[in-house]
């Protein structure tokens, strides 16, 4: 086959083996033991399978790490799944330098997410269709990180926007949890039209120089066959991809509302692992990317933007799962910040801290609100410190690391990221400034979450405050971990380790200014919190009064949500509406049935013939088609 | 074997008139054990199906009407393989689904036999007058179906569906006999032979008239934007099984007819006509997924939903490329499972609760988790997830299509998002929320008979999805052969009379 051979050119440093398979297979296997035999043997072998196929896919990746040859890669490929004309498309799967971390961090930190699950999930009574969910997410997203090529991940890219539509509708009885998870999958489906329209129009355009894949490793082989111009078009297409999954200014609005879904979720697909699938996507094609340098400035400045943007409503939230919310919102923004001024390896780097923190954030909100009765708004909370120490301990740990605190793993991705939003070609002050601001307002909202959580009096109803418990072990072992992570994850050799796709990484150089300024700014922000939330509260209270206009801007979100609704939504529904009742019912029925009636009554003969029996309809057609046939004969 | 396909069901339909009318019991099983049997005969086909061959097989050839130059003539390549399966495989199902018909369910039986082997006849007719019988033998039973066995407006429907049909076929008689007669002028011999026919040079502006002939009748069947208004009021008031046959099938006989009649024989004409019907089609696409958003009746949304599937098979069929059409002929398929499953789904609630109400619904989750669940995979088939068979039909036809026609495949594309707008929006209000009506918390969940009815059909969703390989391979001989004679233009045909193949009659009965 043509495209056999192509393949086998690019593949001088792949190693064909079999066993990628189980690492999505283990976790669709939890699936089906879910969905079959979930209720039939109870919750214990639910906890005990479904966190277990995730650990056996968490082994055979690290089995996978260890194999990986060095510079080169690894591929299973399954079946020829597709096959049309000049299109063929494998099921094969890849692990190269940037999948393995991708496969290590979703099985590693999926697999405490899921141990975590048993514990936050212990009374609800459909744990195994919770399970079933999650195990499916698992499977997909490792799908969407080990395609060999574009449409299989799109498979994966797929998969998972249909189990965070589950998932976020979990609680499916309450309607408004239910249109939140509606909401993730339709402006994720916005974002994939764009998608598919790239995938198109890179297809064809290899197609043009005979190149006829969708596989990653032909197409960058090939990749010089793409006009500059074309390529343009093609990142800008796959961005709006990117920007529906990974929730970027204007495809956003769906992250906020996927709150709705059981805090694990939150944490695994809404944080640590589904909502990078852009950035992972665009890292993966840095190679096309790299054509065009237009398309890479507009990844940049949406991701600035988005980082500053979402920053801002972070600041005056109170729901401590939509602080973390727009914070993740916020923190995508910098990862495409990094791909868009070309520093790949920083943008990745910062995908892997962040998902050790924000996961880490999200469980440990999760803890908090599983000790306060389900209470999510900050406001009736406050000195929980000494009442759930480790939840405490790790969330200021993870505070801490996503605020860019020398030592600890954020400081070590965000400080990259923005030396080389100023430093890079394609980087510029002003990236540099809004990332240094947006540094700034991260610091302060997480410092505030902190202290108006932990901090002061407790503020909820004195029937909540007796029940405010640390959360069980299966719950703090995996935040304990996370926050070894959060430490540690910055010390990780990844800069090095995946030069083999970007290039080796060299530090920017800076002037002291420009390097230490955003660490400065962080801890300011900290400073500020501290003020104003707990040495004197008053402070707050005075600011929100004296701007409350500003403040209401940003409270109800810019009222974006409103504006989408008003200028797209009501539109169309009103729109499809006229469209059924006026021109469906009236013009098109209206004219057939006109031109009927105008036929009945011109036609007192033809009447006799409509006495609606069918019978005679067939003779009178039999006689007739006999006429014209023997007419044409003789 | 194609014949024994054909008219075991008309046999059986034939057998069951002389069965006493109390034996509804016997009756049920008699009829689904030969609609059993027929599809397993029909897997033969697929078994000995050769896929490295674009030409007919199991072809049988006998004169019928000499004088007239009419055969019996009919076979299968791999468009209509798959079709043919599709059709006796969904009537096995249709039958076991109406188990609880008990009104006149002999009656209700033959003409449901009576139905298959008009499709299946016109699915492997190649002669042009044998189709056209077995065309108009599909109709007759499924005006019964609509108007004895329909709901409240079952005559209204079933009228406007037989006129609007009829209106289409009889141009289409007229265009067929044409075509004799221009055989028979420029070969000397009347013949309804397609594969003659097919060699037939024809003036552009005669091939104009000629295909608007056919595509009006095609154009109805399908049904293609405007000429759609029938098939809401045909669905809503057909019983279940007519209208899974009638979704299932009987649409694809219009978009079959194109592929198999309207473009070969008229290749210049098809052209001419690219513009038009891609315009039509994306039109229908959007306004299909439009309206369906918007219907409060069950029923009619998945019909306006047929519209907008239907758009995107038409679409991909006229990017006259390998992947478009190859995508357009699985999406039939597609369609044809997907939305079969889910009139049968509609139809389960409707036997319960006798309204297809959406807002009547609500909270069905926690009282039918089975169902809800049937209903979940059965939505993400209908809106296209990878990993299902929706996905790999309508992904294939954007690719072709956006290669004939940028704008025309962006425009599909937008279908992908509001096909997910209908549909979710649909099962929100269905199965999630609370169970807010008190009739609603006494309905139970699917039966092992409903399990076994839905498990075949979700079995091959997923296979369609995963492996599509045996499905494309097959059909790809066949589709290039149907491309080259659509690109065949009137200047480049060869003057020599063809010699009319060697009549063979297979005696495999």
């Amino acid at each position: 086959m043509e495209h056999a051979h192509a393949t086998a050119q690019a593949l001088s440093l792949s190693l064909s083996v079999s066993y990628l398979r189980y690492i999505p297979l283990f976790p669709l296997l939890g699936v089906l033991f879910n969905i079959f035999l979930g209720h039939r043997l109870g919750r214990k072998a639910v906890n005990i399978v479904s966190p277990g196929m995730v650990f056996l896919s968490f082994l055979v990746s690290l089995h996978a790490f260890w194999n990986l040859p060095e510079g080169g890669r690894l591929v299973d490929t399954m079946w020829l799944w597709i096959s049309s004309g000049t299109l063929h498309v494998d099921f094969a799967l890849q692990v190269d330098q940037l999948s393995a971390m991708m496969i290590l961090v979703v099985t590693g930190v999926g697999f405490l997410i899921h141990v975590y699950s048993t514990g936050y999930m212990a009374h609800d009574h459909d744990v195994a269709r919770y399970f079933a969910y999650l195990n499916l997410f698992t499977a997909s997203m490792l799908l969407l990180v080990l395609g060999e090529n574009l449409l299989l991940l799109f498979v994966g890219w797929e998969g998972v926007g249909l189990c965070s539509y589950l998932l976020i509708g979990f609680w499916y009885t309450d309607d408004e949890k239910a249109s939140a998870g509606k909401k993730a999958f339709i402006v994720n489906r916005v974002g994939d039209a764009g998608f598919l329209l790239g995938l198109f129009l890179l297809f064809w355009t290899l197609g043009e120089s005979n190149v006829w894949t969708l596989s990653f490793s032909t197409i960058q082989q090939h990749i010089a066959a793409v006009p500059a111009e074309v390529a343009t078009v093609i990142c800008l297409l796959l961005f709006v991809g990117a920007a529906g999954k990974s929730a970027q200014i204007p495809l956003y609005v769906w992250l906020p509302d996927a709150m709705a879904g059981p805090t694990p979720v939150s944490a695994l697909i809404h944080a640590a692992t589904m909502v990078t699938a852009g950035i992972y996507m665009i890292a993966r094609l840095n190679f096309l990317y790299a054509l065009s340098p237009t398309a890479l400035s507009v990844v940049a400045t949406v991701g600035a933007a988005t980082a500053f943007f979402a920053a801002t409503i972070g600041l005056v939230q109170t729901d401590i799962k939509k602080v973390l919310a727009y914070s993740t919102v916020s923190q995508l923004g910098y990862m495409f910040l990094a791909l868009g001024v070309g520093a790949y390896t920083a943008g990745v780097f910062h995908l892997m801290t962040h998902a050790f923190f924000k996961a880490l954030l999200f469980l440990g909100a999760g803890s908090v609100i599983h000790g306060m009765s389900d209470e999510q708004d900050i406001t009736k909370m406050g000195g929980l410190k000494s009442k759930m120490p480790v939840t405490f301990w790790t969330f200021f740990i993870a505070c801490l690391a996503i605020a860019g605190v020398p030592g600890l793993s954020g400081f070590f991705s965000k400080d990259l990221i923005l030396e080389e939003a100023y430093a890079s070609p394609l980087g510029s002050p002003m990236l540099w400034l809004v990332g240094t601001i947006g540094a700034g307002m991260t610091a302060f909202y997480m410092f505030r979450l902190l202290f108006v959580t932990f901090f002061g009096e407790n503020r909820a109803s004195h029937e909540v405050q007796h029940h405010i418990h640390e959360s069980p072990a299966s719950m703090t072992v995996p935040l304990a971990i996370l926050a070894v992570l959060s430490i540690v994850g910055g010390y990780f050799p990844l800069l090095h380790f995946l030069s083999p796709l970007f290039g080796e990484h060299h530090e920017p150089h800076v002037a002291p200014l420009i390097k230490y300024l955003p660490t400065v700014v962080g801890l300011g922000g900290i400073a500020l919190a501290y003020v104003m939330y707990v040495l004197n509260p008053a402070i707050a209270d005075n600011m929100a009064r004296g701007l409350s206009a500003f403040h209401k801007l940003l409270f109800n979100k810019y009222y974006i949500d409103e504006i989408y609704d008003a200028v797209i939504v009501r539109p169309i529904v009103g729109m499809s509406n006229w469209l059924w009742k006026v021109w469906d019912a009236i013009v098109i029925d209206g004219t057939v049935n006109g031109a009927a009636h105008t036929m009945e009554a011109n036609g007192s003969l033809l009447r006799l013939w409509q006495n609606g029996n069918v019978q005679n309809y067939a003779l009178s057609f039999l006689i007739g088609a006999m006429a014209i046939l023997g007419y044409y004969l003789w | 074997m194609v014949s024994a396909v054909i008219f075991l069901p008309l046999l059986a339909a034939v057998l069951l008139l002389f069965m006493a009318k109390e034996e509804e019991e016997l009756a049920r099983r008699f009829a689904l054990g030969v609609a059993l049997v027929t599809f397993v005969i029909s897997l033969g086909l697929l078994v000995n199906f050769d896929s490295s061959k674009a030409d007919f097989q199991f072809v049988e050839r006998v004169p019928w009407i000499a004088d007239f130059g009419i055969h019996y003539y009919v076979g299968v390549d791999g468009i209509s393989l798959f079709l043919v399966l599709l059709t006796t495989f969904l009537v096995p199902i249709v039958l076991l689904a109406s188990w609880d018909v008990h009104s006149r369910v002999k009656e209700y039986l033959f003409f449901f036999l009576m139905l298959e082997t008009g499709m299946l006849g016109a699915l492997v007719a190649l002669d042009l007058f044998l189709f056209y019988v077995f065309w108009e033998v599909m109709l007759i039973p499924m005006y019964f179906l609509i108007g004895v066995w329909g709901g409240a407006r079952r005559i209204y429907a079933a009228i406007k569906f037989l006129l609007y049909t009829m209106v289409g076929s009889l141009l289409m008689l007229v265009a067929i006999l044409y075509l004799a007669y221009l055989h028979n002028a420029q070969y000397g011999a009347v013949t309804f032979d397609l594969l003659q026919l097919y060699n037939l040079k024809i003036p552009e502006q005669t091939q104009l008239w000629l295909f608007a002939a056919f595509a009006l009748s095609f154009a109805i069947k399908v049904p293609l934007f405007p000429f759609h208004t029938w098939l809401p009021d045909a669905h809503v008031e057909a019983p279940t099984g007519g209208s899974v046959i009638l979704a299932g099938v009987l649409l694809k006989m219009g978009t079959y007819g194109f592929l198999r009649f309207a473009l070969p024989l008229f290749p210049d004409a098809a052209h001419a006509a690219v513009p038009t019907i891609m315009a039509l089609s994306v039109i229908g696409i959007i306004y299909g997924a439009l309206v369906a958003m918007v219907q409060p009746d069950l029923k009619k949304l998945v019909a306006y939903s047929s519209v907008s599937h239907l758009g995107f098979v038409m679409l991909g069929m006229f990017a006259f490329n390998m992947q478009g059409i190859a995508g357009s002929v699985y999406q039939m398929l597609n369609h044809g499972i997907s939305t079969g499953a889910l009139f049968l789904l509609v139809g389960v609630v409707y036997e319960r609760r006798h309204t297809r109400l959406i807002s009547d619904y609500g909270g069905l989750w926690k009282q039918m988790p089975v169902y809800a669940s049937v209903f979940l995979v059965t939505m993400l088939s209908s809106i296209g997830l990878p990993g299902l068979n929706g996905f790999v039909g309508e992904f294939l036809i954007m690719l072709g299509a956006f290669k004939a026609n940028v704008w025309a495949g962006a425009f599909a594309v937008s279908g992908v998002v509001l096909g997910a707008v209908y549909m979710l929006w649909m099962y929100q209000r269905v199965i999630f929320g609370e169970l807010k009506h008190e009739e609603n918390k006494k309905l139970t969940d699917l039966s092992p008979r409903e399990i076994a009815i839905f498990t075949p059909l979700l079995a091959l969703m997923l296979l369609m999805g995963l492996y599509p390989q045996p499905f494309l391979t097959r059909m790809e001989k066949s589709i290039e052969a149907t491309l080259a004679r659509v690109e065949r233009k009137t200047a480049v045909v060869q003057v020599e009379p063809v010699e009319p193949p060697p009549v063979q009659v297979v005696a495999e009965r």
